[in-house]
């Protein structure tokens, strides 16, 4: 049985249009993250599912029961919100137990469940002290537990990491993933970060421009992209998109020819490309290898050397001015402003039409 | 020469000493004047007799005094509890970003910026038994005006109105700047929360502007203690005495019988009752306080 299901939401502030006719349906207990750039309408999409913004047209539905028109409190689901929203004055525990005793649950109940979440998330000490003299992580976990304590159909996360530095931020990506663990319930993560949205969620929903753009597995996302703009923020660094030109040829994959004449063998499928229309060739920069400038499949010249340690990136100017980014070895020797070759593997290209749309090699047999 | 260090060590000087010589020259040398003189017969053309705690002992016996002391007292329960309930609840119909709630905080406010003649004398046009609004409208209704200015009982209500009328300005902008310290994303998770309208009002909202309303009930305290010219103008204290405020007494000792130094003891005595008011209304407030 789905759990949630969005029916063609839509959403304009004034003459400004956040959300044009967005539609979801997710598993029970599956944990989505909504990913996209800033103003993409992701948080608006979870804050409408929240109740916090009503929608100007669309159905909500959790569990099978309509929730769009309930207010906030009846809908059954738990949000954190991204500066964690705790309530000053009080202390944690009554800021875990506000909610429940809003909702006439039983005194000893709402005791148990405050230290059951207390216990698993190691708050026990902090239950008497006031939010002000917690730390960011410790807020951050008062704003789960009284999530959790709710029991909800629906976990909704707004930027829940964006507020930590970076090895907090770690430690609370474990957390939220054994969060996933603990609970009976969907959750749903709003995150600008794609390395969050990859290592978190079931699936991952990618928005841009007031829509969604595609709604897939991290893996699928990261090796099939609908399109190029998820194929452009997904992944990173982001992928190479090179103008290219179909060659008429008698194969079954396409051959293309980039801008400075070298020329790619594809495994996408031509009879499925556009005739005679512009196409751009997606390189991830793992498919792209540094070799000796005449052993490549083309040359270009070195503009910016990242040392990662595991391995090197390597950005490069093909001689018609287009930006390649490369990987090579962690002791790689290249320096900037060396000529090399390049290696592209066109087993491994994506091709975009040009309504941008993605076609991808087929698998090998 | 002189090292831009020192210079540096009185530049924080020459900025706060004009300010500095000012609040000397007129509150403290005038506050020690005042404690000086409180002690001495005096009257207005300087004569002065050293006379001890005399006036001190003679105001502690004075039913006048007693009087002027209780009708401030009455004044400020019957003042300062409704207004501050009042301009809380003007602050919240008022805490929105609409255009309307802006002009309407104009004119709740524009009350504040009259003088306290032009307040009179609009209440009094309000009060008058003869021919002010209300007694037309109680006479529209078929019954007998009544005696705001000159019914004993009525006098000390009819200047709480009036005050209320001219002071809301203030504490409502006070509280609306409270209100708009708290951030949105509680009133949020409050909705979420399942809190009812009362709920978040008394558990988010009334806990926010904590200080906002000490402040305001210890501001208005100090204030209405010193209440004068309302009283003055309206009703001149009477009828016999029993709407004259404390500060009406003084005004009446010191420039009617100009008896200036039972005036300034009456005075040092406001004083105290003031600094007393307020620091039992902090301690009461701050007791409780958790610490941060």
């Amino acid at each position: 049985m789905p759990s949630l299901e969005l029916h063609d939401i839509r959403k304009a502030y004034g003459d400004t249009l956040v959300l044009d006719g967005v539609s979801l349906t997710m598993e029970a207990c599956e944990f989505v993250a909504f990913l996209g750039p800033s103003g993409s309408g992701k948080s608006t999409l979870l804050r409408i599912i929240a109740g916090l913004e009503t929608p100007d047209g669309g159905e909500i539905l959790l569990d099978g029961r309509r929730i769009d028109q309930l207010p906030p409190g009846e809908r059954d689901v738990a949000m954190v919100f991204q500066h964690y929203a705790l309530y000053p004055h009080m202390s944690v525990r009554e800021n875990m137990s506000f909610g429940l005793r809003n909702a006439r649950v039983a005194r000893e109940e709402i005791e148990a469940r405050v230290a059951q979440a207390a216990h698993v998330l190691e708050i026990e000490e902090e239950l008497d002290k006031k939010p002000g003299q917690l730390s960011g992580g410790q807020r951050q976990r008062v704003a789960i537990g009284r999530a959790i304590v709710k029991q909800p159909k629906l976990f909704l996360l707004d930027e829940p990491l964006s507020n930590l530095d970076a090895a907090l931020r770690l430690r609370t990506r474990v957390e939220i993933a054994q969060l996933r663990q603990r609970v009976d319930a969907a959750l749903i993560m709003v995150t600008h970060d794609q390395a969050e949205a990859m290592t978190l969620a079931d699936r991952i929903v990618v928005m841009n421009d007031r829509r969604i753009q595609q709604v897939g597995p991290p893996m699928e996302i990261y090796a099939r992209p609908a399109n190029s703009f998820v194929a452009r923020f997904v992944g990173s660094p982001a992928m190479t998109l090179a103008s290219a030109v179909l060659l008429p040829g008698d194969g079954s994959f396409a051959r293309v020819r980039l801008g400075d004449g070298a020329e790619v063998e594809t495994r996408v499928v031509a009879s499925g490309l556009p005739a005679d229309a512009p196409l751009h060739l997606g390189l991830r920069p793992e498919n792209v290898t540094v070799t000796a400038p005449e052993a490549g499949t083309t040359k270009a010249k070195v503009e910016l050397v990242e040392r990662l340690g595991d391995r090197t990136l390597i950005y490069a100017r093909l001689a018609d001015g287009l930006e390649v980014t490369a990987q090579d070895e962690g002791d790689s020797r290249i320096r900037l402003g060396d000529e090399i070759g390049l290696r592209i593997d066109g087993g491994a290209a994506h091709l975009f039409g040009p309504d941008g749309a993605g076609h991808h090699a087929e698998p090998a047999a | 020469m002189r090292t831009p260090g020192s210079w540096r060590r009185f530049e924080g000087y020459a900025f706060v000493g004009p300010f500095l010589l000012l609040y000397i020259f007129i509150l403290v040398y005038p506050l020690i004047l005042g404690i000086g003189i409180s002690f001495h017969r005096a009257d207005l053309f300087g004569a002065r007799q050293w006379v001890g705690t005399e006036n001190y002992a003679r105001l502690l016996a004075d039913p006048v005094f007693h009087q002027s002391v209780g009708n401030s007292l009455k004044l400020v329960l019957l003042i300062v509890p409704p207004l501050t309930i009042i301009a809380l609840a003007l602050a919240l119909a008022l805490n929105r970003p609409t255009k309307t709630a802006a002009v309407f905080r104009g004119i709740f406010f524009s009350s504040s910026v009259l003088s306290v003649t032009i307040v009179t004398l609009i209440w009094r046009f309000v009060l008058t038994p003869d021919a002010g609004l209300v007694a037309k409208a109680m006479q529209a209704l078929g019954r007998d005006p009544i005696p705001f200015l000159s019914d004993p009982n009525l006098t000390i209500p009819a200047l709480a109105i009036t005050t209320i009328w001219w002071c809301i300005g203030l504490p409502m902008m006070l509280f609306l700047a409270g209100l708009q310290q708290i951030p949105g994303d509680i009133y949020e998770a409050a909705s979420l929360d399942k809190a009812s309208r009362w709920t978040t009002f008394r558990r988010i909202t009334l806990p926010s502007i904590r200080r906002t309303l000490i402040l305001v009930v210890m501001l208005q305290t100090a204030a209405q203690l010193q209440l004068f010219g309302q009283a003055q103008l309206l009703t001149a204290g009477g009828p016999s005495g029993t709407s004259r405020p404390i500060v009406l007494y003084i005004y009446e000792v010191a420039f009617g019988r100009w008896e200036l130094g039972y005036a300034a003891a009456a005075a040092e005595l406001l004083f105290l009752i003031v600094l007393a008011v307020t620091l039992i209304q902090y301690w009461a407030v701050t007791r409780r306080e958790p610490e941060r």
